[in-house]
Parts: C-alpha cells; structure tokens; sequence
C-alpha cells in the first residue's frame, strides 16, 4: 500500500522530510515575529502597520499549507485543492459581503 | 451479445478496501472545509461586534500580545512535533510516533492551559462573555478554536493509546494523518486568530 | 434532578393538543401492535434499523418525510380553517399562542422535515446506483446521518405534548427567539432539534460530495453522469458550504439564551439584525439544496418519457453549476427591508435576477427535450408539465419581488407566501412526488397504482391553485402574513376560495394514502421483473427491481451519457452469467440507531436543562465513536457462490416473466 502523503494517498513520503519541516517552521516563526512586532513596538502608520499584518497571515497560511500540509497541484489532489480554492471563495464572499451589508445597516439603521 | 468486462479494470472499479485510507483522508478534508467556512461565520461576527464594548473594556484594553506570542509558538512547535509523529509513522517507527505525538499533546495542552488562565482573568476581573457583545464574540471565537484542540487533544490521546496497542496499522496510520490535517488546520485558523483578534484589536 | 422539566410541562389544559396527542398515540399503539402481532421486529431491525444500505436508508428518510407531511399539511389545515372563521374579526378557534407555534412548526417541519428528508431519501435511493457504484462513500455515516435526523423530528413532536414549540416562525429572528422574550423550551426545541439533524444533513452533503467524485463506475466521466446525479454532486456542495453557517448562527443563538451572551440582544452591544444575515445566508443556498435535486428529476423524467435524449445537456450541467456559485450571493432579497440601504439593495436585488437566468434556460431544454420526442404522459410526465407552468409562474413572481422597490410593498405580505409555495410545492413538492412515483417501482419491484397517482396529480395542482394564487392578490390588498385574526371583508372570498383549495390538496394526499395501500395489496400482480418499467436511459435501470444489496454484480464500463440506452442499443446483457467474483461490502451496525437515542436524549436534556443527562449522554456519544474505533468487523466479503445464486435466481425470474 502507498504511503499516504498529508492530503492524499499518493506516491511517496519524499516530499515531506525533516527539511520540509524544519523550513516552514522558521518563515512560520518569523511570520509570526514581523507581525507581533509591528504590533508591539508600532512604528509606521496604522494602516500599513494593518496591511503588513494581513500580508503575513496570508502568507504564513500558505507557508502551512505547502510546508505542513503538503498541498500541490498534483493530480491525485486536485479535488482537495478545488475544494480548498471554493472554500475561501465562499468566505470571502460570506464575511466579505456580511461586513459590507452590516456597516450599512449600522450606517442606515443605528444599529447597536 | 456479449458483456463487456475490462479484466485490467476490475480491480480499479473495486473502489473500497485498497482505497479507504485516501477516502477517509479525502472525506476529512472536506469536513475541514465546512469547520473553516463555521469559523469563517464567528469571525464575521466577530468583526461586527467588535466595536461594541457597551461601555465595558476594549481589545486594546484586555489583550496581552507577549502573553499571546507564547501561546502561539506553543502551537507551531507542536505543530512541527507532529510533523515529525507523521514522518516517523512513514517509516512505521512505532516507538518515534508515540514519543513525538507525547510531546504535540504535551504542547497542545499547555495552549490550553494558557487559555483557560486567560479566560480566568478576564472572567475574574467582570470581563466574561456576559459583559458585552465584543466580550461575547472574543470569547466564542477563541473559545470555540480551543474547544476544537481540546477534542484534538483527546482524539490523539486515543489514538496514541491505539497505536500502543495495535501499532500503525491501516487504519491507525490512516487515522493518524487525519489528525494531521486536522492539527495543522488548527494552527491556520490560529493565524487567523491572533491576527483578527489581538493583533488588530491592539493596533 | 430533572432541570425545569415538570408535570405542568404537558399541555393538559388544550384540548385540541390533547386530542392529537390522543389520535397520534393510539395510531402508534396500533402500528407497534401490528408489528408485534405479526413478528416482524427482528425483521425491522435486522432489515432496515442496522442497514448501512444506501437503498434501505433511503426508503426510510420518504418513510418518515411522508409521516412528517401529514403533519405538516394537518398544520397547514389549522392554518386555513382559523383564517376562513376568524377573518372577520372573531378570535376563531386557535388563541394567538397556539398558532403562532403551529405557523412556526409548519414551516420547520416542512422544509426540515419534510422536504429535506424526501430529497435525500431520493438521492440515497439512486445515486449509486446511477453510477454503477455498489454504496455511498461511507456507509456508516449514511446510517448515522439517517438517525440523528429522526433523532430531530422526534425532538419536534415531543414538543408537541411536553412543553411547547418556538412562537417565532421557522426561521426564530432575535429578539424574539432569545431568551428575554422567549423564555420558555419552545425555540430551545427548535435549536437543538435543527442542530441535530442539522449534523445529519452535513454528513449527508460529505458523503455524496465524495461519493459523486469518487466512486463513478469505469468510463463514467463527469460530463457522462445523469443529470439527477450532476444535481445531487451540486446540492451537496452547497450543504457542505451552506449548512456550517447555521450550525454556527444557532450555536450562537443558544448561547445567548444558555449562557446570558449577546450576540443577538438588544442592549450590551448585540445585533439581531446580524443573526438575519446570518441565518439567510444559510437561507437561500438552503431553498437551492431543495430545487436542485427537483430539477434533476424532471431532467431524467422528461428524457425518458419523450424517448429521447435530453437537449442541452451540457447547458443544464453549467446552469446548475452557475446556479450554485449564484446562490451564495444573493441572500439580502429576504430582507430588503431590514435597512442596508440602496446599494446593498440594488446589488442583490440585480444579482437575485440573474440568478432566474440559468433556471431559465433549465425550462427551455425541458420544453426542448419534450418537442418532437415520442411523449408519453405517464403520472411522472404529468408532475413534469404540472411543474414546468406552475414553477414558471412562481419564478417569474420571484423576479419581480426581486425588485427592491416592490419587495417593500410586498415583503412579508401574502403575495410573499404565495411565490415561496408557488415554487416550493410547484417545484420542489412536484418534483419530489414525481421522482417518488418514477423510482417507486425501482425499489420495491411493484409500480404504485396509477389511477390512484393520477387522481393525486390533479388534486394537488388544481388545489395548489385555488389555495394559493387567491394569496397574490391578498398580497396586493395588503394582507400581511401569520394574522391570527381580522376584519377585512374584501378579503373573505379570496380566504374561503383557498380553503377550498386546501380541501382539494387534501384529496390529493388522501388519494396518495390510498394509492400506497391499493398498490401494496396488489404488488403480486404488478410485480415488475424486467428492472425497467420505464424504459429508462440511465443505469439505475440496468439492476434488479429492488437492486440486490451489492447493486452490481459487476460494476458497468459506461461509454457516453444515457449509459443504459447505450447498452439496450448496443445488445449489452446486464445480467453476468460466468466470472462472478466476491465482492466487498460494509457490515450492518447497530451503533447507528444508538446514536440517534443518545442525540435524543441529549438534545431533551438541553431543552429541560437536565445537566447530568446532558454530559452522561454526551460521554455516552464519545463512548459509542469509541467502540466503533476499535471495531475491526466493518466489512466483509460477498462470497462469489452467494453472487451467482442472487444472479441466477434474478435470471430466473426475468426468464419466467
């Protein structure tokens, strides 16, 4: 029987070693250092200070997924990774359009 | 007349036995999927009422991001710890797995108990979830993320006690990288945590 | 010891409750007595309560949504007859309480228990075998996902007679729902039994996502699925991305209630406009996982009753797909009026009317499918033209309510409820009580009596009519919904014309009770052995009626769409006769049935606040997974001798017949 890689039986634990590991666990770390950083000593203005935070969770999310979990544009994956895009679609569309449709209804309505 | 049969194709059209350690693995990510797009619904809310402090105390007020620092690299390294349970169960080292995934429990429950002092605080000082409807939203979203590592915590414990018993086995090693994803997704969803909730609410 | 659970918790000063609770009781002292008396509860359980077959769960789901129907339909009656008395400024029959719980539980119990069971029952019923697959992805969760939506209904209708059920309406908006103003078990009911079968619904939209994908017979492709199948693969995606978001808003519902939080009150800082986001959100993608599946139905129906191959199908894939991706934006149409202001309002009223579009072109190969085809206008053929008019009309009024400048006349007024049954009985409902009618005969291997269907058909369309298109033009007079009473006499005709109308429906359901008893007495005499009564196109056709349990003795090799029409054009035998081999198939468990009691029990406990029950019975779930875990026996292998003798024993029939 294959040996199952993280998101899918396929070929092969080659594509994950200690290496592969020990990587993204250091852009994690720093990922997480830069942000706690901005955030504690606060040096640039708000909102960059704002925007590089979300650059590196954006990032650090993907670090986890290609590092940790192992995710590719492999055949065998393909449904895990069309899943996956789908699923940040629909939240993106979810929070994205909640928040746009609540500030309005605080906007209009006085809400809380 | 004739029926047509593929002799190559038979096995490959027995779907189930050969293929149930990626089916399962298949499943569980889409059910991860639907736990991101739940999260996804007490994030919303939580943006939302996150200005509502009803007179009560702030993000800026409460939050302490070394305090949180901590807890974070609490959960990466337990994150990598089993990274390398995975790679051992790989290699079928029965022994490495249960030590690696020993010391990802260990890690994981310290998270918690780094959570729960948290809440304690707060809850301590009058600044439970009753207190305002950002307090009920902090509460719920962080509160729900640790609710998910702690039933991590007892699967794994399960789990190591059934590869102690019946070693890494299909099944075993199937459920095994199940609980991977399932570990790893949590510490994405942390990201997103200490992002929405502490970093942008001290900022 | 028993939380706030007491006595004064059965409803004895109602009479009409206790009445029904009466009716109801003795029908189930009569059902378990004929059970009993004819031995049949190994059989029950052996058969069916432990079965992971997709085929037999499935039956069980329209078992109960049948069940649920009547009871749903009995409210609707409540409903009709309290507006024709009291429309004229008596208070009528049901004092204000009552009916505010019986419109509440009418609507949950139709879409949650109703309509959400009879499609998956449907889906459980074909799918499989529609792609040459032998079961789901995961049979034991098909049985669990079964029990804990019983496990919900049970919950509804305890509500019936210990405590009450949520005065709110189907879909509880805070304030109302919480618990400042509601302080009673009933919308406690209404959480958790959604939550449990909630959970069900989930598991179900996982297993047939990764069933549809993965389990597709050799040379079954994607764009060589039958439509129902591209249908239910669509569906199940908007479950598994729709129904997290109720799971989450309810489960932060009961907190604000259990736990004092505010989320959704009015004062700390809580927004209860935010739990309508929320729960539309869920809302509409919800209507779709309804439709879908009805129009995949019609889509198989209208094929196999013109004899001829479906037009467009690469157009009803897309339109479905587009459908989909569509539904998660354009949920703000149910509540145009709450205040998010013109914009907003514009970009989903824009987008609610594109979304008409793709179900549009789905009319148009219909009609296309139909033209110059062979019709023949067999009882399904006539749900199908039912539909085709009835659900244009229901569409057409949903495009102009998506105007949000009309919707503020119109939202929450009759004309409302007229367009939501327009297109839930005229598409959904229709579609439903086709495809019963069409797959009837494939699972049981007797047709239902057809004069008694084709009674039913009529009495349900023209009931639909006279009960409901009277409601549009009340919507225009400005009659708002859920009136206990009032005195508007220029309402009166159009009221007692819908109760008429309601009567008729009644005929119909009442013909559809006698049709299932006509035709089980005369299943000797209609007994079908061909498989395919219909002569069907696609490979649910091609198995035994009822299928064997493994499904196929040997899974097909398909090589276009309309897999079986393929096979009856190229002479291929369905029927193996040599070379059979051992199959694998998942055991029965009985764990399945023990988890819906304990999801009972534990979502009783939650309502009654019964604090011990509620974390033994939730210890008692993580115990049961645990079992389960350690069970190895799951599976096991068909022998091939067992094959052979099921095969050569259907051969014999079919030679016989």
């Amino acid at each position: 029987m294959s040996s199952e890689s993280q998101v899918h039986s396929s070929a092969g634990a080659s594509q994950s070693s200690h290496k592969t590991y020990n990587i993204g666990f250091v852009l994690a770390a720093l990922l997480t250092l830069i942000p706690f950083a901005l955030a504690l000593y606060p040096s640039l203005s708000r909102s960059v200070t704002f925007l590089l935070i979300l650059i590196c969770a954006v990032i650090q999310i993907l670090v986890h997924m290609v590092f940790f979990l192992h995710l590719t544009t492999a055949r065998e994956q393909r449904w895990s990774l069309v899943a996956l895009v789908f699923t940040v679609v629909i939240i993106v569309l979810l929070v994205g359009l909640s928040l746009w449709i609540m500030y309005y209804v605080h906007y209009n309505m006085l809400g809380w | 007349m004739s029926h047509i049969v593929l002799n190559e194709s038979v096995h490959q059209q027995e779907h189930g036995y050969e293929d149930a350690g990626s089916l399962s693995l298949f499943g569980f990510w889409i059910y991860l999927m639907t736990d991101c797009i739940l999260f996804a619904t007490l994030f919303a809310t939580y943006a939302v009422l996150g200005q509502a402090v009803a007179g009560g105390p702030s993000a800026a007020d409460i939050f302490e991001l070394p305090y949180v620092l901590a807890e974070t690299f609490l959960l990466l390294f337990s994150s990598i710890t089993y990274g390398y349970a995975m790679l051992a169960n790989h290699r079928k080292d029965k022994r490495r797995v249960l030590q690696w995934l020993g010391i990802t429990f260990v890690l994981g429950l310290g998270f918690i108990a780094m959570e729960i002092n948290e809440f304690h605080h707060l809850i301590a000082e009058g600044y439970g979830p009753q207190r305002s409807a950002f307090l009920t939203g902090f509460f719920t979203l962080v509160g729900t993320h640790g609710l998910h590592v702690l039933v991590g915590l007892v699967w794994m414990a399960l789990l190591m006690i059934q590869v102690q018993q019946r070693g890494l086995c299909c099944v075993n090693s199937t459920r095994l990288s199940c609980l991977s994803l399932f570990w790893h997704f949590l510490d994405i969803v942390w990201v997103c945590v200490f992002t929405v909730v502490y970093l942008f609410g001290v900022i | 010891m028993f939380g706030k659970l007491s006595w004064d918790a059965i409803p004895l000063d109602e009479p009409i409750i206790m009445y029904t609770l009466a009716v109801v009781g003795l029908i189930g002292i009569g059902g378990v007595g004929a059970i009993t008396y004819k031995r049949k509860w190994t059989y029950l359980w052996k058969e069916w309560f432990t079965s992971v077959d997709h085929k037999r769960i499935g039956v069980m789901y329209i078992v109960v949504a049948l069940v649920m129907l009547l009871r749903g339909f009995a409210d609707a009656l409540m409903m009709r007859t309290q507006q024709a008395m009291a429309s004229d400024g008596s208070p009528g029959y049901l004092p204000p309480e009552h009916y505010d719980q019986i419109f509440t539980a009418h609507g949950v119990i139709m879409i949650f228990f109703m309509a959400m069971p009879f499609v998956v029952g449907l889906m459980n019923i074909v799918v499989p075998l529609q792609i040459g697959a032998r079961d789901v992805a995961y049979p034991f969760l098909n049985a669990v996902s079964f029990w804990l939506f019983v496990s919900g209904a049970l919950l509804v209708n305890i509500s019936l007679g210990i405590g009450e059920f949520a005065r709110t309406g189907w879909v509880a908006y805070p304030p109302l729902s919480g618990i400042g103003y509601s302080p009673g078990v009933g919308v406690d009911y209404y959480i958790w039994s959604l939550q449990i079968s909630g959970i069900g619904t989930l598991l179900t939209g996982l297993n047939f996502f990764v069933t549809v994908l993965k389990m597709r017979t050799t040379g079954m492709t994607l764009f060589r699925m039958p439509v129902f199948t591209w249908t239910v693969l669509c569906t199940s995606i908007l479950i598994l991305a729709a129904f997290p978001i109720l799971t989450a808003t309810l489960f932060m519902l009961s907190l604000d209630r259990y736990l004092g939080m505010h989320f959704f009150t009015n004062e700390m800082g809580g927004n209860p406009m935010m739990y309508i986001n929320l729960i539309w959100a869920w809302g509409h993608p919800e209507v779709y996982i309804l439709i879908l599946p009805a129009f995949g139905i019609f889509s198989e129906v209208a094929s196999t009753f013109s004899r001829k191959r479906l037009f467009g199908y690469h157009s009803l894939v897309w339109a479905t797909i587009v459908i989909t991706v569509l539904s998660f934006i354009v949920w703000v149409h149910h509540f145009f009026t709450m205040g998010a202001g013109p914009n907003v309002n514009a970009f989903f009223g824009i987008m609610t009317m594109i979304i008409a579009v793709p179900t549009g072109v789905k009319i148009f190969t219909w009609l296309f499918t139909m033209y110059r085809g062979r019709v023949r206008f067999e009882t399904p053929m006539l749900w199908t033209v039912g539909f085709i008019v009835t659900f244009s009309i229901g569409g057409m009024t949903g495009v102009l309510l998506a105007v949000p400048g009309a919707d503020f006349l119109l939202h929450n007024s009759l004309f409302l409820i007229a367009h939501f049954h327009n297109v839930i009985i005229g598409g959904a409902v229709f579609g439903y009580l086709c495809g019963l009618t069409y797959w009837f005969p494939k699972a049981f291997g007797f047709k239902l009596y057809d004069p008694l269907g084709r009674a039913a058909f009529w009495c349900w369309l023209a009931g639909f009519y006279f009960a409901f298109m009277p409601s549009y033009f009340l919507g225009f007079m400005g009659m708002t919904r859920r009136l206990n009473h009032f005195n508007v006499p220029e309402w009166r005709p159009f009221l007692l014309l819908e109760m008429v109308g309601v009567l008729i429906i009644l005929c119909g359901v009442a013909c559809q009770v006698m049709q299932l008893v006509v035709s089980i007495r005369k299943r000797h005499e209609n007994r079908d052995h061909t498989g395919d009564p219909w002569d069907g196109r696609t490979l649910e056709w091609a198995t035994a009626s009822p299928p064997p349990f493994y499904n196929f003795a040997e899974q097909p090799v398909v090589h276009g769409i309309d897999a079986y029409w393929g096979m009856k054009e190229r002479g291929v035998k369905t029927l193996i006769e040599a070379d059979f081999r051992k199959i694998h198939m998942p055991c029965n468990t009985s764990l399945g049935v023990v988890i819906g009691v304990l999801s009972t029990v534990l979502g009783f406990a939650l309502v009654w606040h019964i604090w011990w029950l509620v974390i033994t019975s939730l210890l008692a779930t993580v115990a049961v997974l645990v079992v389960r875990s350690y069970d190895q026996h799951t599976e096991y292998y068909v022998t091939a001798e067992e094959v052979e003798r099921v095969e050569t024993e259907r051969r014999q029939l079919m030679a016989e017949a």
